[in-house]
């Protein structure tokens, strides 16, 4: 009929493209500020470290870390995470399990305390176990009988093995808790009820029906959990005594070198936990990956 | 999401609170509460119990020695600087990976949580060595006139590492959820892209860009160990707060290390109240926007 419909052209067409997206040159701009900045503060140190550790050859290197007090110093990291990691994470579901399943006063009360161990700075989170355990400590002049029991049985706390798993249980406190409680309370309650409901005693509810649904988000927990305690540095300083062989966790060991001047040792050391933070980087996004995945399939479902 | 919390509320307040289906209830709470008592706040209450130990001018007279107040300027002012470089950064960052492809983006976001999981001994010495006088970035910077080791500028930079996965994971999800149609409308309304970007996006990002402003800034505050290597710690200059404490403990100084210590606990505190307030405003914010 009239030609005026077949002549029409969608006026938008060119703004509708802005409206999703800068112009190429403006996109090229942006990705160039941000690669330049994340070169400069995170790939360079990165590969700096690494380099700097292989700067005298593999025998150095070696030779580094087979020294005993390396060795022992990576023993005494792997005791402390081998303690912390599984308490914070019984701890942790405990803690999702009460706030996440049942309605009580002071809830919020609750979820603010356990994220207290994050805004304390670490060398306060050492010197809090100083003041209780320490030399004239709370402990000594409150309870001065359970103080020399530890005294006469030469259990020391500060300065000694048991004060650096305080302070790195203290400083890995909510990791856990803190991916599982707002799981636990999106996924609600009603799989567990029905579970009771069809005669599944407490413990069948629980390692039958919870355990598969928050698996992931406890992986990733454990996960970001085990770097923190196995890199925490401020703390453990405060409370360690940095005895060499003795006290020295990895991180307190390549200060120590550091601190000796031997910087290719010290990086060398430095190696084996930023290998440790790469293998926790690619496990969280691998535990993202399947996360996403599983969620996918169930809204297919 | 805002549908499902109502019909959540709504089943509460219709089951009987008594009744509970689910066992356990006494036991985890109970574990929870003491594990909490025994690792957490009995400890942290023995630094308010030590302080008592000082008389109140004593106590002053801590707080303000004049290399503490030096260190507090320097602690605040160089985590501050550090926060806002990472806001514009940081969102930069996480622009790109929400909006843009390129070649090894799925590396790179990865890669933002490193200063996360890199432990802070080991960005401290790298840091440090790489801005010295003979390292890789500081052998460019001399030239300049420009010194990082043993300076506050070097302090700036290692809270700037620490800071930076702050913004970019508050923003990022946002970011993601952002709904297009809302700057498809500003742009069939007339406005180019730099006015939707000024008045429509930002706007909806502000809560997620202060929330990691405070995040950043509250871990930069209690920072140690990524910046005590490249500051120097030199008395009255490059001396943060955290420093001044371990001084004092390594001189046995319980007190004086205390007194400091409940100055930053008591800002903390604050900090961890602020965030708290910005969260939930910036939740509501959320769901009134998608409502």
């Amino acid at each position: 009929m009239t030609p005026v419909a077949t002549t029409f052209h969608p006026p938008r067409q060119i703004a509708h493209r802005h409206t999703t997206s800068e112009p190429p040159a403006v996109r090229r701009l942006l990705i160039g500020v941000a690669l330049g900045f994340l070169s400069l503060f995170l790939f360079l140190p990165l590969v700096f470290v690494f380099t700097q550790a292989f700067a005298k050859g593999i025998g150095f290197y070696l030779e580094t870390l087979r020294d005993p007090n390396a060795w022992n110093a990576i023993k005494l990291t792997f005791f402390a995470a081998a303690i912390a990691v599984p308490l914070n994470c019984v701890f942790g579901v405990c803690a999702a399990w009460a706030i996440a399943k049942f309605d009580f006063r002071g809830k919020n009360v609750l979820l603010t305390l356990i994220d207290l161990p994050f805004s304390v700075s670490p060398v306060i989170a050492g010197l809090i176990y100083v003041l209780v355990f320490g030399a004239q400590g709370w402990l000594g002049l409150k309870f001065p009988q359970i103080a020399d029991w530890l005294t006469v049985h030469n259990f020391n706390i500060i300065f000694a093995v048991p004060g650096i798993v305080l302070a790195t249980i203290f400083v890995t406190f909510p990791f856990v808790a803190r991916e599982l409680i707002p799981l636990m309370q999106a996924q609600g309650r009603s799989e567990e009820e029905a579970a009771r409901v069809l005669g599944a005693s407490g413990w069948q509810t629980f390692w039958r029906v919870t355990v598969p649904n928050i698996k992931w988000g406890l992986i990733y927990g454990v996960i970001l959990c085990n770097a923190r305690a196995m890199g925490e540095f401020g703390a453990v300083s405060v409370v360690s005594g940095k005895i060499r062989g003795q006290t020295n966790t990895i991180p307190l060991h390549i200060e120590a070198l550091y601190d000796d001047y031997n910087f290719t040792g010290a990086f060398a050391v430095a190696s084996l936990l930023a290998f440790l933070a790469l293998v926790t980087l690619g496990l969280k996004t691998w535990v993202e990956y399947n996360n996403a995945a599983r969620n996918e399939i169930e809204i297919t479902k | 999401m805002f549908l499902l919390l109502g019909i959540n509320v709504a089943n509460d307040s219709v089951r009987p609170k008594k009744i509970r289906v689910l066992p356990g209830f006494k036991l985890t709470l109970g574990f929870t509460l003491f594990y909490l008592g025994l690792i957490v706040l009995i400890p942290l209450a023995a630094v308010f119990w030590k302080t008592t130990t000082l008389t109140w001018p004593q106590f002053w007279h801590t707080v303000t020695m004049p290399t503490a107040m030096a260190s507090y300027r320097l602690t605040f002012g160089a985590s501050f600087c550090a926060a806002l470089v990472n806001v514009v950064f940081g969102l930069v960052v996480a622009w790109v990976l929400v909006r843009y492809e390129f070649f090894g983006k799925k590396i790179v976001d990865a890669l933002v949580d490193l200063p996360f999981a890199l432990p802070t001994a080991v960005a401290g010495i790298t840091l440090a060595a790489l801005y010295s006088d003979h390292g890789w970035v500081g052998q460019l910077l001399s030239p300049l006139g420009v010194k990082a080791a043993n300076t506050q500028l070097g302090i700036f930079i290692a809270l700037t590492f620490i800071g930076l996965p702050f913004i970019v994971r508050t923003v990022q999800p946002i970011l993601e959820d952002l709904d297009p149609e809302l700057e498809e409308a500003a742009s069939s309304l007339g406005a180019n892209r730099w006015q939707i970007f000024w008045r429509v996006t930002l706007p909806l990002l502000t809560p997620a860009l202060l929330t990691g402003f405070a995040l950043a800034f509250a871990r930069a505050l209690g920072e140690y160990g990524s910046v005590i290597f490249i500051a120097g710690n030199i008395p009255m200059k490059t001396q943060i707060t955290p420093v001044i404490i371990m001084q004092e403990l390594d001189m046995f100084d319980y007190a004086k290390a205390t007194a400091i210590a409940v100055v930053m606990l008591v800002v903390s505190f604050v900090l961890l109240l602020a965030i708290n307030v910005l969260q939930w405003w910036a939740n509501r914010h959320n769901t009134t926007n998608l409502a």
